[in-house]
């Protein structure tokens, strides 16, 4: 099965921040913040099609999203997913002595995981702490 | 002036107005969810004053605040977790007696959040951390920190809101897209006001918008820089080369030098330039010193025209808590109070770096997600040791709490005092009564604080 490496970034969306408010316990949440956006060159190398969910990975962990066409784009070499415990499944912890990790700018490797779930925040997070 | 329109000017004025026999309006309500702090929502309320039908004027995030705060299936008393993971409902003395041991017997506390609550709060949380010797960091830590340490190294000129929707010409947002994040910041102060110089509105500004991603704010850009992502730094260099008209190589991240010509020159040739930031150079490498440039090229720019550069600031009064502290301990984020006085290290007293290092061994969280949004390190950190969660949500920081605390919204449920992006401070407004028997943060804080000052025999 192929795999792609990108460079992911993260970050706020308006649906990231509505559904939040709305209760990140809700299956809203994890619809708005459990994916990955890709552009449509990303998804040719990948073989897969839109709205299929993908496991990414990168040296600091690993999780399950659904990859979708990217709605801000194109960002070539760029894949993103919204702010959220999704993302910070993978990002780069280090903060290099300023206190920040560096939550832009992880390298990670996609590949297809159709057979694995998308969890919620609250399974995700109990799944990765407890 | 039609007497019609008076009354109708004066109905709006008013704070609380009745609109036929169905519903009360709250004007002039000030929203909690970002650091814009729009201050013009109007509230809708059933005739008993107790529910909220509509939110007139909020963005779709703080009208979700407003309606999510009446949801049937929202807490109200406080929840311990059990040895099998299941929650029992405690009451918040019982709440109070575990957090306040739990602060007692921590060797180096974390207490951490601070940034979605009232000022009067936060300062009842600067004495119970100074009480407990604990670590105190807020939301800066992962937002807009790299800026407060840029600040603190070379200063920083700046402008209120209001002297940018009157003023600014030139509005550059770099690494931020508020059309997402700060959705009413364009409309209310920096694209779409027509302000006192800026008659034209919209079409009396240059817009131009620094993303590696084509955003829906770059969509709306007069110039769209799409850079390579992670060079701020040297894009930033090379407009300040341009600004003094020295030579560039033809490209830099990923841009055309004659781009970047043209960006030097709409900002020089406007009246009032202004830079606002965000994310994208806050948190990708480079960090404080993409900020440290960013500032530089506003000095620059201050030899040509008026230039400011203004942080967007994320949690509505993550900038109150910076002051806060700002006056009682001098620094703003990443406090390490456990030596008795105040010490202030970046990369060291910082929360992550103290979780990730195992330097504290209790957490404390109020008004912020740190389950949601730190990295997942971390976040097994705080599901390790004893911990406590204050938040009105169930979020993922609750769930990996020991203990779980719902309190009254603030500037729905409860009022205060919160700082907007710019340094401004605001009095936000109750809107409707907290469910029955709920505590505030600050009744809850000055609880445990009490309670504290008792165990130490200090009280």
């Amino acid at each position: 099965m192929p795999e792609i490496e990108i460079n992911l970034i993260s970050g706020r969306t308006i649906d990231q921040g509505v559904s939040m408010e709305n209760g990140k316990e809700k299956i809203a949440y994890r619809n708005a913040c459990g994916i990955i956006e890709l552009d449509a060159e990303e998804f040719k190398k990948l073989g897969a099609y839109r709205n299929t969910n993908v496991r990414v990975t990168s040296e600091f962990g690993s999780v399950v999203v659904k990859a979708i066409q990217a709605t801000q784009g194109p960002h070539p070499g760029l894949g993103w997913i919204p702010m959220g415990p999704w993302a910070n499944a993978v990002v780069d912890p280090n903060t290099y002595s300023t206190g920040m990790p560096t939550f832009k700018g992880t390298p990670v490797k996609v590949e297809v995981a159709s057979d694995e779930p998308v969890l919620d925040a609250i399974a995700l997070i109990t799944q990765e702490c407890l | 002036m039609s007497r019609s329109w008076m009354r109708l000017r004066s109905l709006r004025r008013s704070a609380y107005r009745q609109v036929g026999n169905l519903a009360k309006i709250v004007t002039d309500v000030v929203c909690p969810f970002c650091g814009t702090l729009c201050d013009d929502l109007e509230v809708a309320l059933d005739d008993s004053g107790e529910k909220i039908l509509e939110v007139y004027n909020a963005c779709a995030i703080g009208a979700a605040k407003f309606l999510h705060s009446q949801a049937e299936d929202r807490l109200t008393r406080p929840q311990m977790k059990q040895e099998d993971g299941s929650w029992k409902e405690v009451t918040y003395d019982e709440a109070v007696e575990y957090t306040a041991q739990m602060l007692i017997d921590a060797k180096k506390p974390l207490m951490y959040g601070w940034s979605s609550t009232s000022c009067s709060a936060q300062s009842v949380g600067s004495e119970l951390g100074e009480v407990v010797g604990a670590c105190m960091d807020n939301t800066a830590t992962v937002c807009h920190g790299s800026s407060l340490i840029a600040v603190q190294d070379v200063g920083i000129p700046s402008a209120t809101l209001g002297e940018i929707a009157n003023r600014a010409d030139r509005v550059v947002f770099w690494g931020c897209n508020p059309a997402h994040a700060h959705p009413r910041h364009m409309s209310r102060y920096s694209i779409f006001p027509r302000g006192f110089f800026t008659g034209k509105g919209s079409k009396s500004r240059k817009m131009v918008v620094v993303d590696p991603r084509r955003t829906d704010t770059a969509k709306m850009a007069d110039i769209h820089l799409q850079l390579e992502q992670g060079h701020d730094y040297e894009l930033l260099s090379a407009i300040r080369v341009a600004i003094r008209g020295e030579k560039l190589p033809k490209t830099v991240a990923g841009i055309p030098a004659e781009t970047i010509y043209e960006v030097a020159e709409t900002l020089k040739s406007g009246r009032f330039a202004v830079i606002f930031f965000g994310m994208g150079v806050t948190q990708s490498l480079g960090k404080n010193h993409n900020i440290d440039i960013a500032i530089a090229v506003t000095r620059d720019l201050n030899d040509y025209t008026k230039a400011a550069i203004i942080p967007m600031r994320g949690h509505y009064n993550v900038t109150g808590s910076g002051q806060v502290w700002g006056w009682q301990f001098g620094f703003p984020f990443c406090l390490d109070l456990s030596r008795g006085f105040a010490r202030y290290n970046p990369g060291d007293s910082s929360s992550n770096d103290l979780l990730i290092r195992d330097e504290v061994d209790a957490a404390f969280v109020l008004g912020s997600d740190p389950g949601a949004h730190f990295p997942v390190g971390s976040v097994r950190k705080i599901a390790q040791m004893p911990s406590v969660c204050i938040d009105p949500h169930i979020t993922p920081t609750s769930a990996v709490s020991k203990l779980h605390v719902p309190v009254a919204f603030v500037g729905v449920e409860v009022g205060g005092c919160a700082y907007r992006m710019d340094n401004v401070p605001i009095e936000t407004r109750k809107v409707v009564e907290p469910p029955e028997g709920m505590l505030t943060d600050e009744e809850f804080l000055t609880m445990v604080l009490k309670r504290v000052k008792e165990m130490k025999g200090a009280a």
